[in-house]
């Protein structure tokens, strides 16, 4: 078989794996929409702004969901095949290393795909929001590649914590981490303290990028948030390659 | 004539800090064979085996495995392992688990092969939650054995297998040794390397203590036990002939012997109050035991 096939194959089970788990597959594909219809379509509904609120929601709740297949699948995924000895296993076989984490990758992007489609659905069909094709193409690329940067902190957590610690680790991580960027509720109502705290949590440099496409951010320099993005995934790296190293027989292992 | 070498190992030795965990270990492993590594827990088994399949780096010395470096592609490639591993993704099918694993190798074996060598005709359709800890390791030992590999890592492998399925599994592997592959199985069942091994390797604080046929090992050490009741001290027995370990327990002493003859001989004559003689030959367990230096008690409880 074509070395591409094995690529292809992990990406493939690796996908069909979460999808046939419904303690992943459910929370992650219909909690984001589900949050959309809440607040963006019924909550709003009679207000001035509708538009502009589905809208901003279509960002934010974006970057909610392409944060959760990156911790939950893949991070939570590599805990527990780390834990297993699964992973040694697929390392002593001669799949190549690479093919491991990119699949993981891929997986996380295409449920990432996944729930971005299903908000913007909901989002032109049912809340009114006009997006200009150019427009609505580099917000749906900006989320998806976006979901990387949650890929290497769920891989950070899933060379570190065992198994069983690693959900509730990722849980404790994930919504005070949505909520504290902004994800939720606008930076602008929160206390300053909080504001100022938002700028070294990832996904509030992401739900920057995402929300400039359509006018509505603080309005910085996309640099910032594209270097801070960088800055993060290679930090997040460094941790889980040091965090691999400590399992002796995982020591020849190439992380990505 | 003499079979190749597929594995080398020219003074081995790995170092974790201050501790040794393999030291000064020179092996070499022919292909046909089934080769068991024998040693209590933390003897520096599974160091070495993961040394063998490149997933360690020795600290010194080189090791050479189907003529090439341990986990270099080439070699992987004609490699198969079963580790120890708890599980595998549990919403995955058997038959999707085998594609997968099928296809990490260039030549691999005929699916219905692998199939009907692991014996898991009735589980392809099965997701792999829904089976039984045998089930497993028969999924695992299936997975190992997908690529057609020359040589074939076995750590543990009969581990929940019931006493069916081990008879099964041990045919399985002599077959498989017998068309040329190499095997080394890591053990802790003294009973399955007498049964499966060509060939036994006994490594203890990470070198090597013995290394023959499993006849060859127990012509090697003591071939008796002698029990009895007496009141002779401890110091004293160990003087008598050939004696190897000796344990008490109340008024009985437990005492290993290569010469179990002249050990009754002696101990009649040196107490003549002596009750409950009981003469037994060892077994490989017990010429393991006395390898390792270790008392059997603490071997039942690891």
């Amino acid at each position: 078989m074509g070395a591409a096939t094995v690529y292809l194959l992990e990406w493939r089970y690796e996908f069909i794996r979460l999808l046939r788990s419904p303690g992943f597959a459910i929370p992650s594909l219909t909690f984001p929409a589900a949050f959309y219809v809440l607040f963006a379509l019924v909550m709003s509904m009679g207000g001035g702004s509708r538009g502009g609120m589905a809208t901003y929601l279509l960002a934010s709740y974006g970057v909610f969901g392409v944060m959760g297949p990156g911790l939950f699948g893949f991070g939570v995924g590599v805990a527990i095949e780390r834990s297993q000895g699964l992973m040694l296993l697929k390392f002593a076989s001669p799949m190549p290393h690479r093919a491991y984490f990119l699949s993981k990758v891929l997986m996380s992007v295409t449920f990432s795909a996944l729930i971005v489609a299903s908000l913007f659905v909901l989002a032109t069909t049912f809340g009114g929001v006009t997006l200009e094709v150019g427009q609505g193409m580099l917000l749906a690329s900006i989320l998806l590649l976006g979901a990387v940067p949650f890929c290497a902190l769920g891989l950070a957590i899933g060379s570190w914590a065992n198994g069983q610690a690693a959900a509730p680790i990722v849980n404790l991580v994930y919504l005070p981490m949505a909520a504290l960027s902004g994800l939720w509720f606008p930076l602008r109502v929160m206390p300053e303290s909080l504001q100022t705290l938002a700028w070294v949590l990832p996904p509030f440099h992401l739900n920057q990028l995402a929300t400039k496409t359509i006018g509505m951010d603080d309005g910085h320099s996309i640099y910032i948030h594209i270097g801070a993005l960088i800055f993060y995934t290679a930090a997040f790296l460094w941790i889980a390659a040091v965090g691999l190293r400590r399992e002796k027989a995982l020591s020849t292992a190439q992380v990505a | 004539m003499q079979n190749p070498n597929i594995i080398e190992l020219s003074q081995v030795s790995k170092r974790y800090g201050a501790q040794l965990a393999v030291d000064d270990l020179s092996l070499a492993l022919r292909a046909g064979e089934v080769s068991a590594i024998l040693g209590p827990n933390g003897a520096g088994k599974t160091t070495s085996v993961h040394m063998m399949m490149g997933l360690l780096r020795p600290t010194e010395g080189a090791i050479t495995v189907l003529g090439g470096e341990p986990g270099n592609p080439q070699v992987r490639q004609r490699t198969g392992a079963m580790l120890q591993v708890s599980g595998l993704p549990e919403t995955l099918k058997v038959s999707e688990l085998l594609h997968l694993f099928q296809s990490y190798y260039r030549k691999p074996l005929q699916k219905d092969e692998v199939v009907e060598l692991a014996g898991i005709e009735k589980l392809m359709g099965r997701r792999f939650a829904h089976l039984s800890g045998g089930e497993k390791q028969r999924i695992m030992f299936a997975l190992s054995i997908c690529g057609d590999p020359e040589l074939l890592f076995l750590d543990e492998p009969t581990v929940g297998m019931d006493v069916g399925t081990r008879h099964r599994f041990w045919e399985v592997v002599r077959q498989l040794a017998s068309g040329g592959r190499a095997v080394v199985l890591t053990t802790h069942y003294l009973e399955e390397a007498d049964a499966l091994a060509d060939r036994v390797v006994v490594i203890n604080n990470g070198q090597l203590v013995a290394d023959g046929t499993p006849a060859e090992i127990k012509a090697e050490v003591p071939s008796g036990k002698v029990r009895c009741r007496t009141t002779l001290d401890t110091a004293r027995i160990s003087t008598l002939p050939g004696v190897g370990y000796v344990r008490r327990e109340g008024g009985m002493v437990t005492i290993s012997t290569s010469e179990p003859e002249d050990l009754v001989r002696a101990l009649l004559q040196a107490d003549a109050d002596l009750t409950e003689l009981e003469v037994s030959k060892a077994d490989l367990s017990q010429a393991f035991l006395h390898l390792t230096d270790q008392a059997p008690t603490k071997l039942e409880a690891a």
